[in-house]
Protein backbone atom coordinates (compact mmCIF):
# COMPACT_ATOMS: atom_id res chain seq x y z
CA UNK A 1 0.00 0.00 0.00
CA UNK A 2 1.25 2.92 -1.03
CA UNK A 3 0.06 6.77 -0.08
CA UNK A 4 0.18 9.58 -2.29
CA UNK A 5 -0.69 13.14 -1.62
CA UNK A 6 -2.03 15.40 -4.21
CA UNK A 7 -2.32 18.87 -4.10
CA UNK A 8 -4.26 21.74 -6.30
CA UNK A 9 -6.39 18.99 -7.49
CA UNK A 10 -9.07 20.89 -9.85
CA UNK A 11 -12.32 20.08 -9.76
CA UNK A 12 -12.74 19.36 -12.77
CA UNK A 13 -10.90 17.15 -13.90
CA UNK A 14 -11.78 13.66 -14.14
CA UNK A 15 -10.38 11.15 -11.70
CA UNK A 16 -8.27 9.17 -14.37
CA UNK A 17 -7.10 12.94 -15.16
CA UNK A 18 -6.20 13.57 -11.57
CA UNK A 19 -4.18 10.39 -11.66
CA UNK A 20 -2.51 11.36 -15.55
CA UNK A 21 -1.23 14.09 -13.03
CA UNK A 22 -0.12 12.21 -10.49
CA UNK A 23 1.60 10.02 -12.54
CA UNK A 24 3.52 12.92 -14.33
CA UNK A 25 4.56 14.12 -11.21
CA UNK A 26 6.23 10.69 -10.29
CA UNK A 27 7.84 10.08 -13.40
CA UNK A 28 9.42 13.79 -12.90
CA UNK A 29 10.91 12.53 -9.74
CA UNK A 30 11.88 9.25 -11.19
CA UNK A 31 9.32 7.16 -8.80
CA UNK A 32 6.83 4.17 -10.80
CA UNK A 33 3.98 5.89 -12.01
CA UNK A 34 0.35 4.07 -10.95
CA UNK A 35 -0.32 1.22 -13.34
CA UNK A 36 -4.26 1.36 -14.47
CA UNK A 37 -6.12 0.24 -17.97
CA UNK A 38 -8.08 3.06 -19.43
CA UNK A 39 -9.19 3.24 -23.04
CA UNK A 40 -12.27 5.59 -24.59
CA UNK A 41 -12.09 7.29 -21.25
CA UNK A 42 -16.12 7.93 -21.71
CA UNK A 43 -17.67 5.43 -20.44
CA UNK A 44 -18.36 2.56 -23.05
CA UNK A 45 -15.57 0.50 -24.18
CA UNK A 46 -15.17 -1.30 -20.40
CA UNK A 47 -11.07 -1.15 -19.32
CA UNK A 48 -10.94 1.44 -16.85
CA UNK A 49 -12.11 -0.03 -13.39
CA UNK A 50 -11.29 -0.20 -9.85
CA UNK A 51 -12.38 0.15 -6.58
CA UNK A 52 -12.85 3.87 -4.80
CA UNK A 53 -13.22 3.44 -0.90
CA UNK A 54 -14.50 -0.47 -1.47
CA UNK A 55 -16.99 0.66 -4.79
CA UNK A 56 -16.22 -0.40 -7.85
CA UNK A 57 -15.88 2.54 -10.21
CA UNK A 58 -16.16 5.02 -6.99
CA UNK A 59 -19.27 6.71 -5.31
CA UNK A 60 -21.79 7.85 -8.54
CA UNK A 61 -24.36 5.48 -9.43
CA UNK A 62 -24.37 4.53 -13.15
CA UNK A 63 -20.58 5.42 -14.24
CA UNK A 64 -17.42 4.17 -14.74
CA UNK A 65 -14.23 5.64 -13.31
CA UNK A 66 -13.30 7.80 -16.01
CA UNK A 67 -17.01 9.20 -15.56
CA UNK A 68 -16.04 10.69 -12.26
CA UNK A 69 -15.20 14.23 -11.47
CA UNK A 70 -12.94 15.60 -8.89
CA UNK A 71 -16.11 17.82 -7.76
CA UNK A 72 -18.18 14.84 -6.40
CA UNK A 73 -14.96 14.71 -3.81
CA UNK A 74 -14.22 17.23 -1.50
CA UNK A 75 -10.65 19.26 -0.47
CA UNK A 76 -8.78 16.68 2.41
CA UNK A 77 -10.65 13.33 1.56
CA UNK A 78 -8.58 10.14 1.81
CA UNK A 79 -9.36 7.68 -1.22
CA UNK A 80 -8.21 3.80 -1.34
CA UNK A 81 -7.46 2.61 -4.82
CA UNK A 82 -7.75 -0.80 -4.99
CA UNK A 83 -7.46 -3.15 -8.08
CA UNK A 84 -11.11 -5.45 -8.91
CA UNK A 85 -10.17 -8.81 -6.95
CA UNK A 86 -11.30 -12.61 -7.58
CA UNK A 87 -9.44 -15.17 -8.01
CA UNK A 88 -10.17 -15.05 -11.34
CA UNK A 89 -8.93 -11.38 -12.10
CA UNK A 90 -5.49 -11.96 -11.28
CA UNK A 91 -4.06 -8.92 -10.36
CA UNK A 92 -1.12 -7.84 -12.95
CA UNK A 93 -0.04 -4.68 -11.72
CA UNK A 94 -1.07 -2.08 -9.18
CA UNK A 95 -4.79 -1.17 -10.09
CA UNK A 96 -4.20 -3.57 -13.22
CA UNK A 97 -5.97 -6.91 -13.49
CA UNK A 98 -6.36 -9.83 -16.10
CA UNK A 99 -10.17 -9.81 -17.08
CA UNK A 100 -9.81 -12.38 -19.64
CA UNK A 101 -11.78 -14.72 -17.96
CA UNK A 102 -14.56 -12.58 -19.20
CA UNK A 103 -13.10 -13.21 -22.72
CA UNK A 104 -13.24 -16.48 -22.47
CA UNK A 105 -17.14 -16.64 -21.23
CA UNK A 106 -18.23 -14.82 -23.87
CA UNK A 107 -16.11 -17.35 -26.67
CA UNK A 108 -17.96 -20.13 -24.91
CA UNK A 109 -21.03 -19.04 -26.22
CA UNK A 110 -21.65 -15.16 -26.56
CA UNK A 111 -22.71 -15.42 -29.68
CA UNK A 112 -25.34 -16.08 -32.81
CA UNK A 113 -23.35 -18.68 -35.16
CA UNK A 114 -26.04 -19.97 -37.51
CA UNK A 115 -25.73 -19.46 -41.00
CA UNK A 116 -28.40 -16.96 -42.44
CA UNK A 117 -26.72 -16.34 -45.70
CA UNK A 118 -26.82 -12.83 -46.96
CA UNK A 119 -28.29 -10.83 -44.31
CA UNK A 120 -32.08 -10.76 -44.48
CA UNK A 121 -34.05 -7.74 -44.17
CA UNK A 122 -34.44 -6.64 -40.27
CA UNK A 123 -37.91 -6.14 -40.38
CA UNK A 124 -38.67 -9.43 -42.12
CA UNK A 125 -37.78 -10.75 -38.55
CA UNK A 126 -40.85 -10.05 -35.98
CA UNK A 127 -39.68 -9.04 -32.49
CA UNK A 128 -41.74 -7.03 -29.99
CA UNK A 129 -40.40 -3.37 -29.29
CA UNK A 130 -40.26 -4.31 -26.05
CA UNK A 131 -38.23 -7.38 -26.05
CA UNK A 132 -35.65 -5.53 -28.66
CA UNK A 133 -35.69 -2.61 -25.62
CA UNK A 134 -34.33 -5.80 -23.39
CA UNK A 135 -32.21 -6.77 -25.42
CA UNK A 136 -30.86 -4.15 -26.13
CA UNK A 137 -30.17 -3.04 -22.41
CA UNK A 138 -28.33 -6.36 -21.34
CA UNK A 139 -26.23 -5.90 -24.74
CA UNK A 140 -24.86 -2.27 -22.97
CA UNK A 141 -22.80 -4.50 -20.67
CA UNK A 142 -19.61 -3.14 -21.14
CA UNK A 143 -17.64 -6.01 -19.59
CA UNK A 144 -15.53 -4.28 -16.99
CA UNK A 145 -15.81 -6.77 -14.14
CA UNK A 146 -17.37 -4.29 -11.93
CA UNK A 147 -20.26 -6.60 -10.77
CA UNK A 148 -17.67 -9.45 -10.27
CA UNK A 149 -15.45 -7.12 -7.39
CA UNK A 150 -18.33 -5.80 -5.96
CA UNK A 151 -20.29 -9.33 -5.50
CA UNK A 152 -19.00 -11.10 -1.86
CA UNK A 153 -18.79 -14.57 -3.93
CA UNK A 154 -17.25 -12.93 -7.00
CA UNK A 155 -20.05 -13.99 -8.91
CA UNK A 156 -19.70 -13.42 -12.75
CA UNK A 157 -23.59 -14.15 -13.02
CA UNK A 158 -24.59 -10.51 -14.12
CA UNK A 159 -21.99 -10.06 -16.67
CA UNK A 160 -22.79 -13.77 -18.30
CA UNK A 161 -26.49 -13.10 -17.82
CA UNK A 162 -26.24 -9.95 -19.44
CA UNK A 163 -24.82 -11.99 -22.61
CA UNK A 164 -27.07 -14.71 -22.23
CA UNK A 165 -30.16 -12.27 -21.76
CA UNK A 166 -29.32 -10.13 -24.64
CA UNK A 167 -28.71 -13.11 -27.27
CA UNK A 168 -32.28 -15.21 -25.62
CA UNK A 169 -34.11 -12.17 -26.29
CA UNK A 170 -33.73 -11.99 -30.19
CA UNK A 171 -34.88 -14.65 -32.66
CA UNK A 172 -31.83 -15.21 -34.48
CA UNK A 173 -30.27 -16.43 -30.75
CA UNK A 174 -32.95 -18.84 -30.38
CA UNK A 175 -31.98 -21.74 -32.48
CA UNK A 176 -28.84 -21.90 -29.60
CA UNK A 177 -30.46 -20.61 -26.95
CA UNK A 178 -30.05 -23.73 -24.48
CA UNK A 179 -26.27 -24.66 -25.92
CA UNK A 180 -25.47 -21.13 -25.07
CA UNK A 181 -26.90 -21.30 -21.18
CA UNK A 182 -25.29 -24.41 -20.68
CA UNK A 183 -21.38 -23.61 -21.71
CA UNK A 184 -21.48 -20.02 -21.04
CA UNK A 185 -22.60 -21.28 -17.36
CA UNK A 186 -19.81 -23.82 -17.23
CA UNK A 187 -17.30 -21.41 -18.69
CA UNK A 188 -17.81 -19.00 -15.77
CA UNK A 189 -17.56 -21.59 -12.97
CA UNK A 190 -15.02 -23.52 -14.74
CA UNK A 191 -13.00 -19.92 -14.67
CA UNK A 192 -13.11 -19.66 -10.71
CA UNK A 193 -16.12 -16.84 -10.07
CA UNK A 194 -18.29 -17.77 -7.40
CA UNK A 195 -22.05 -18.69 -7.23
CA UNK A 196 -24.70 -16.14 -6.85
CA UNK A 197 -26.59 -15.88 -3.87
CA UNK A 198 -28.91 -13.08 -5.04
CA UNK A 199 -26.73 -10.10 -2.65
CA UNK A 200 -27.31 -7.93 -5.51
CA UNK A 201 -24.62 -5.60 -5.22
CA UNK A 202 -23.52 -5.78 -8.92
CA UNK A 203 -26.61 -4.28 -9.99
CA UNK A 204 -25.70 -1.70 -7.85
CA UNK A 205 -22.69 -0.74 -8.70
CA UNK A 206 -22.75 -1.95 -12.59
CA UNK A 207 -22.48 1.80 -14.72
CA UNK A 208 -24.40 0.62 -17.36
CA UNK A 209 -27.33 -0.59 -14.97
CA UNK A 210 -27.96 -3.92 -16.06
CA UNK A 211 -30.77 -4.98 -13.71
CA UNK A 212 -30.39 -8.43 -11.79
CA UNK A 213 -33.59 -9.49 -13.62
CA UNK A 214 -30.99 -11.06 -16.31
CA UNK A 215 -29.75 -13.26 -13.63
CA UNK A 216 -33.18 -14.91 -13.52
CA UNK A 217 -33.37 -15.73 -17.20
CA UNK A 218 -30.13 -17.43 -17.32
CA UNK A 219 -30.54 -19.21 -14.12
CA UNK A 220 -34.13 -20.25 -16.56
CA UNK A 221 -32.37 -20.81 -19.80
CA UNK A 222 -29.68 -22.95 -17.54
CA UNK A 223 -32.36 -25.19 -15.89
CA UNK A 224 -33.92 -25.89 -18.69
CA UNK A 225 -31.12 -26.80 -20.87
CA UNK A 226 -29.80 -29.07 -17.93
CA UNK A 227 -32.98 -31.09 -18.33
CA UNK A 228 -33.81 -30.72 -21.74
CA UNK A 229 -30.37 -30.01 -23.69
CA UNK A 230 -28.39 -33.27 -25.22
CA UNK A 231 -24.81 -32.27 -27.07
CA UNK A 232 -25.36 -33.32 -31.15
CA UNK A 233 -23.43 -36.01 -32.06
CA UNK A 234 -23.23 -35.37 -35.91
CA UNK A 235 -21.80 -38.07 -37.99
CA UNK A 236 -18.74 -37.19 -40.01
CA UNK A 237 -19.69 -34.33 -43.24
CA UNK A 238 -22.72 -32.90 -41.51
CA UNK A 239 -20.55 -30.38 -39.69
CA UNK B 1 -5.66 22.15 -41.91
CA UNK B 2 -4.51 23.33 -44.96
CA UNK B 3 -0.75 22.74 -46.07
CA UNK B 4 1.95 24.62 -47.78
CA UNK B 5 5.20 24.08 -48.83
CA UNK B 6 7.04 26.43 -46.41
CA UNK B 7 5.37 25.43 -43.39
CA UNK B 8 6.07 21.65 -44.53
CA UNK B 9 9.65 22.17 -45.28
CA UNK B 10 10.06 23.86 -41.40
CA UNK B 11 8.66 20.61 -40.14
CA UNK B 12 10.76 18.29 -41.81
CA UNK B 13 13.66 20.46 -40.87
CA UNK B 14 12.63 20.63 -37.49
CA UNK B 15 11.54 16.82 -36.70
CA UNK B 16 15.07 15.00 -36.48
CA UNK B 17 16.06 17.78 -33.90
CA UNK B 18 13.35 16.64 -31.82
CA UNK B 19 13.85 13.22 -32.33
CA UNK B 20 17.70 13.28 -32.05
CA UNK B 21 16.55 15.17 -28.19
CA UNK B 22 13.81 12.63 -27.62
CA UNK B 23 16.55 9.68 -27.83
CA UNK B 24 19.38 11.61 -26.03
CA UNK B 25 16.81 12.69 -23.22
CA UNK B 26 14.05 10.36 -22.72
CA UNK B 27 13.37 9.08 -19.11
CA UNK B 28 11.64 6.33 -18.62
CA UNK B 29 10.80 5.09 -14.83
CA UNK B 30 10.77 1.26 -13.99
CA UNK B 31 12.03 -1.48 -15.92
CA UNK B 32 11.38 -3.70 -18.99
CA UNK B 33 10.77 -6.56 -16.75
CA UNK B 34 7.21 -6.15 -15.89
CA UNK B 35 4.39 -4.56 -17.43
CA UNK B 36 5.44 -0.62 -17.98
CA UNK B 37 2.83 1.97 -19.26
CA UNK B 38 5.54 4.66 -19.33
CA UNK B 39 8.02 2.02 -21.39
CA UNK B 40 4.77 1.99 -23.29
CA UNK B 41 3.84 5.63 -24.00
CA UNK B 42 7.81 6.20 -24.68
CA UNK B 43 7.68 3.76 -27.30
CA UNK B 44 4.44 5.60 -29.10
CA UNK B 45 6.26 8.68 -28.77
CA UNK B 46 9.34 7.26 -30.45
CA UNK B 47 6.66 6.06 -33.22
CA UNK B 48 4.45 9.31 -33.57
CA UNK B 49 8.51 10.81 -34.10
CA UNK B 50 8.86 8.72 -37.17
CA UNK B 51 5.56 9.19 -38.58
CA UNK B 52 4.71 12.97 -38.00
CA UNK B 53 7.89 13.23 -40.48
CA UNK B 54 7.01 10.81 -42.97
CA UNK B 55 3.28 12.63 -43.02
CA UNK B 56 5.37 15.76 -43.50
CA UNK B 57 6.87 14.17 -45.95
CA UNK B 58 3.94 12.30 -48.23
CA UNK B 59 2.18 15.53 -47.70
CA UNK B 60 5.14 17.83 -49.57
CA UNK B 61 5.28 15.75 -52.15
CA UNK B 62 1.93 15.30 -52.87
CA UNK B 63 1.28 18.71 -55.45
CA UNK B 64 -2.52 18.98 -54.78
CA UNK B 65 -4.97 18.91 -52.91
CA UNK B 66 -7.10 15.40 -52.09
CA UNK B 67 -9.44 14.77 -50.19
CA UNK B 68 -8.28 15.64 -46.57
CA UNK B 69 -4.85 16.71 -48.04
CA UNK B 70 -5.16 19.99 -48.61
CA UNK B 71 -2.15 22.27 -50.14
CA UNK B 72 -2.64 26.16 -50.20
CA UNK B 73 -1.05 25.69 -53.76
CA UNK B 74 -3.41 23.80 -55.28
CA UNK B 75 -7.42 25.45 -54.95
CA UNK B 76 -9.92 26.76 -57.08
CA UNK B 77 -11.06 30.49 -57.33
CA UNK B 78 -13.87 29.32 -54.91
CA UNK B 79 -11.09 27.85 -52.23
CA UNK B 80 -12.00 24.46 -53.19
CA UNK B 81 -9.63 21.43 -53.51
CA UNK B 82 -7.90 21.32 -56.87
CA UNK B 83 -6.63 17.56 -57.92
CA UNK B 84 -3.95 17.09 -60.53
CA UNK B 85 -5.03 13.64 -61.64
CA UNK B 86 -2.73 13.24 -64.34
CA UNK B 87 0.37 13.60 -61.98
CA UNK B 88 -0.96 12.46 -59.08
CA UNK B 89 -3.63 9.52 -59.33
CA UNK B 90 -1.72 6.96 -57.60
CA UNK B 91 -0.93 5.83 -53.76
CA UNK B 92 2.25 6.76 -52.28
CA UNK B 93 3.75 3.87 -50.39
CA UNK B 94 6.72 4.71 -49.00
CA UNK B 95 9.77 2.46 -47.99
CA UNK B 96 12.16 2.40 -45.18
CA UNK B 97 15.74 3.01 -46.10
CA UNK B 98 17.68 2.96 -42.92
CA UNK B 99 17.79 5.31 -40.07
CA UNK B 100 19.02 8.58 -40.87
CA UNK B 101 17.88 8.44 -44.54
CA UNK B 102 14.99 9.48 -46.42
CA UNK B 103 12.10 7.27 -47.27
CA UNK B 104 11.83 5.70 -50.99
CA UNK B 105 8.29 6.91 -52.32
CA UNK B 106 6.86 3.74 -54.49
CA UNK B 107 3.80 4.47 -56.45
CA UNK B 108 0.82 2.09 -56.88
CA UNK B 109 -0.81 3.58 -59.61
CA UNK B 110 -4.83 3.84 -59.22
CA UNK B 111 -7.33 2.67 -62.13
CA UNK B 112 -10.92 3.46 -62.09
CA UNK B 113 -12.91 1.13 -64.39
CA UNK B 114 -16.72 2.06 -63.05
CA UNK B 115 -16.96 5.48 -61.05
CA UNK B 116 -14.93 8.34 -63.49
CA UNK B 117 -13.25 10.93 -61.90
CA UNK B 118 -14.76 14.17 -61.68
CA UNK B 119 -14.67 17.06 -59.85
CA UNK B 120 -17.49 17.42 -57.25
CA UNK B 121 -19.36 20.95 -56.69
CA UNK B 122 -20.34 21.42 -53.05
CA UNK B 123 -22.47 24.08 -53.73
Amino acid sequence: MVRYELPDVSEHMSFLEMLDVLNEGLARKGEDPVTFEHDCREGICGCCGFMINGVPHGPQRGTTVCQLHMRHFHDGDELWLEPFRAAAFPVIRDLMVDRSALDRIIAAGGFVSVNTGSAPDGNALPIVKQCADMSMDAAACIGCGACVASCPNASASLFTAAKISHLALLPQGQAERDRRAVRMVAQMLEEGFGYCTNAGECEAVCPKGIKLDNIARMNRDFLKAAVLFREENAPAGAA
Amino acid sequence: MGRNAQGLEKAIGLIPGIREEFWRNVNVPGSGEELNQSLERAGRVADFLELGELICRDALAREESCGAHFREEHQTEEGEARRDDEKFCHAAVWEYQGDGTAPARNVEPLNFEYVHLAQRSYK
